[in-house]
């Protein structure tokens, strides 16, 4: 918790540069505010504006007949009761709690493999596990699903010359892990560089000192390389925890193989857009992606909180 | 010869749009505040001045046969100037408009819209009614179905410009290999997907995953009417007589894992047709030009026929797709906008458009000798249209869209898609698309009963 508070000895300080502003009260400098001002425009415009906006769309609601009104809290009230939005979030959650864990560890091991330095053609793998984060997801997405079709796929072609009968992975039952399995195969790479890097600034003499005391490679990385890491996998899995509610590109993608696996309100994100470009219900789904928005933002609080707690 | 387009490539090209709504929702607000409810009086002699003043036109559409139109219409009228813009196919175009008519500025002069998604626009009062304009008098100029289609309550809000009088197309290869007859009634049809999948487990009849625009031209050419649609009053009832003859037949080729699980416009559908894995497919008149840029491989090898019929020596059809041309709202060159959809879709645009491929919605057009006779390369020389336009006259009167179809057609694999991965019959899923879309329209403000 320490490191999360700021110091309080700065707090402290604070009154007495006000008592000397008081004797020069004219003397006040501005220039600071042309150094951020262009950032602070673009900030206030691209961000805080939209979420303005939609906080103000959700108190509406325009219907197709009968025209825009102010409704106060009942899109909100309609959301929270909403059986396809809470579908929705579970099914994330679900994703979150089976996909980041599997996720991160192979990225943790892949990493700690590299970190060794007994691996030959070291950067070679760096690069080959790096690249599927290269890919952007929508062309990710459509070519395992075409490697996933049963017909003309890869697992039709598996099926035809082995003769086995390999299940659908588009089917509904499998959609979620098939999806997951594409998400993994992008993000290991880029939370393994997260890790590495963390590893790579450790420094030297905590191994030489731990080879002195004769620890073995295990002890190593559960002593020296794990502990200091720490902050970095807190940082990876607040990424993935955003990344898993914000899930959207593989499903979108995906749907037109699979319509029937994948309905309009299978992700939070693909309920609101389905909302919005389906449904001309834009008031509707501005609700749904604000309340999406702060209980990313409470879970990914929480994991914060939790890492860090660890670490005390 | 409406233009698809995969749906993986209408989302991909949504994406950008959707990532900025992952926290931001984007906003579109009114829209009901067009006002353009009584229709504006404009004569024929005041769209021929407005063709001399001359002007520039914007006009947002897909269907590519309208580059040559445009291009003819500017050479006749050389004061025009017309901007014709892709701003997407299909559910992209309208989003794109939407977003413009919300925002109140950037909206197009003239805007392609099909015939399943226009009630919805001229619900909301975004797009012109034309009765004003003189086109009223066009009744007779148009087949019944499209003429039918551009209408909603008093008001007509677009001309039409092509359509798609449903036919059978089937790989006579296949056929021929098994000795399977070409079917001609739907009870045929279920016959021929048991031979043909007996005789080679690798064939299907057709491939279906659930398409909402399929389904409910089957319901309409077996005579059911499952929307009724009066003003505001919405019936939504998925128990008629034709819907129920729809779900049992289809309910049996489901039964029997007959129909392939390739969806429509995938890579997979393309190759399923050209290498014999799928050997009928039953859609609009406007696939034969899919076919030719989209399957080469089997050139020769497709025939059309006409659409399988749920009575023995019945005639019915029914249309899949097709668009009309229609004004948006905020359009404030009425007059010159209309002087397009009347060259486009009824005066010399339309031989253009045949000529480029399109089959037109026009009564005369189709009628004539020189369609008629035209033979297809693609189908081994065969005299196709004569089929098609046989279908255009047999597409019977009375059907009508909800006028929220985008969004219920968005919603029939969450519902009846169910039925064709589960248990689920396909009548419950009818019900159940049918409950989803009566809420809907419910929150919509309309007033909808079952």
């Amino acid at each position: 918790m320490t490191t999360a508070s700021p110091p309080p000895a700065t707090l402290g300080t604070l009154p007495k540069p006000a008592k000397r502003a008081q004797k020069r009260p004219q003397k006040r400098s501005w220039s600071g505010w042309l150094f951020i001002g262009p950032f602070m425009a673009v900030f206030a415009l691209v961000f805080l504006a939209p979420i303005a906006y939609s906080i103000f769309l959700s108190f509406f609601r325009n219907q197709l007949v009968g025209g825009n009104g102010f409704v106060g809290f009942a899109n909100y009230s309609q959301a929270l009761q909403d059986p396809q939005f809470w579908s929705s979030l579970l099914r994330v959650t679900l994703f979150l709690a089976v996909q980041v864990p599997v996720m991160l560890l192979i990225a943790l091991l892949v990493a700690l493999a590299l970190d060794s330095g007994r691996l030959y053609g070291k950067s070679f793998f760096r690069i080959s596990i790096f690249l599927p984060y290269a890919v952007p997801a929508v062309v990710a997405s459509l070519m395992w699903g075409f490697m996933y079709g049963t017909r003309f796929g890869l697992v039709g072609n598996v099926n035809n010359a082995l003769g086995t009968n390999l299940p659908n992975p588009l089917s509904p039952e499998l959609i979620l892990a098939s999806i997951g399995n594409i998400v993994t195969w992008e993000f290991i790479g880029y939370n393994m560089l997260i890790f590495y890097s963390a590893l790579r600034v450790i420094p030297k003499s905590l191994y030489e000192a731990a080879e002195i005391d004769g620890a073995s490679q295990f002890r190593l990385v559960t002593a020296i390389k794990l502990p200091a890491i720490r902050g970095a996998l807190v940082v990876a899995g607040i990424f993935s925890v955003i990344g898993s509610f914000q899930l959207f590109n593989e499903p979108a993608i995906l749907q037109s193989l699979a319509p029937n696996s994948i309905s309009t309100y299978f992700t939070p994100n693909l309920y609101a857009y389905s909302l919005s470009f389906s449904g001309q219900q834009y008031n509707y789904s501005a609700t749904v992606a604000i309340i999406m928005g702060v209980i990313t933002m409470v879970i990914a609080y929480a994991v914060q909180l939790r890492g860090m707690r660890k670490e005390s | 010869m409406k233009s698809k387009i995969s749906p993986a490539v209408l989302r991909g090209s949504a994406l950008a749009l959707a990532a900025a709504l992952a926290l931001t929702a984007c906003g579109g607000g009114g829209g009901n505040d067009a006002g353009g409810a009584a229709p504006a009086e404009v004569s024929a002699d005041d769209v021929q001045a407005a063709l001399e003043k001359g002007g520039d036109l914007t006009v947002w559409a897909w269907e590519p046969t309208l580059e040559k139109v445009v291009e003819d219409f500017e050479a006749e009228y050389p004061n025009v100037d017309i901007d014709l813009v892709n701003a997407g196919t299909g559910n992209d175009q309208y989003t794109a408009l939407q977003n413009a008519i919300a925002a109140g500025s950037g909206v197009p002069d003239v805007a392609q819209i099909e015939y399943y998604a226009l009630p919805q626009f001229a619900l909301a009062e975004s797009v012109q009614d034309l009765s004003g304009y003189g086109a009223g008098d066009l009744q007779d100029t148009f087949s019944p179905g499209p003429w039918n289609s551009v209408q909603a309550g008093e008001g007509i809000y677009g001309l039409p410009m092509d359509s798609g009088p449903m036919a059978l197309f089937y790989n006579t290869e296949v056929f021929e290999k098994y000795g399977v007859e070409v079917p001609t009634t739907w009870e045929e049809y279920i016959e021929a997907a048991r031979t043909l999948h007996k005789a080679d487990p690798k064939v299907y009849i057709a491939n279906d995953m659930g398409d909402a625009g399929f389904a409910t031209s089957l319901i309409w050419q077996a005579g059911g009417k499952p929307y009724t649609v009066d003003g505001t009053d919405v019936k939504i009832d998925f128990s008629d007589e034709g819907s129920t003859k729809f779900a049992e037949t289809w309910q049996q080729l489901l039964d029997e894992d007959l129909l392939a699980p390739i969806s429509s416009w995938s890579d997979e559908w393309y190759q399923g047709l050209g290498n014999g894995t799928i050997a009928t497919l039953s859609t609009g008149a406007w696939m034969p030009g899919n076919f030719t840029s989209g399957v080469p491989a089997a050139a020769g090898k497709w025939r059309a026929a006409p659409l399988p019929q749920w009575e023995e020596g019945g005639t019915a059809s029914a249309e899949n797709g097709g668009s009309s041309l229609t004004i948006p709202a905020a359009s404030e060159q009425g007059a010159l906008a209309y002087a397009f959809l009347d060259y486009a879709n009824v005066g010399d645009g339309v031989q253009t458009r045949i000529d480029g491929g399109a089959f037109p919605a026009t009564s005369a057009a189709l009628e004539s000798d020189e369609f008629l006779n035209s033979e297809f390369e693609y189908f081994g020389g065969q005299k196709a249209n004569e089929i098609f336009a046989e279908s255009a006259r047999n597409v019977p009167e009375g059907w009508s869209y909800l006028p929220f179809q985008v969004y219920a057609n968005s919603v029939f694999n969450d519902t009846v898609g169910q039925a064709y991965v589960s248990d689920t019959p396909l009548k419950d899923g009818l019900k159940s698309w049918q409950d989803a879309s009566i809420k809907y329209g419910t929150e919509q403000g309309f007033t909808v009963s079952e």
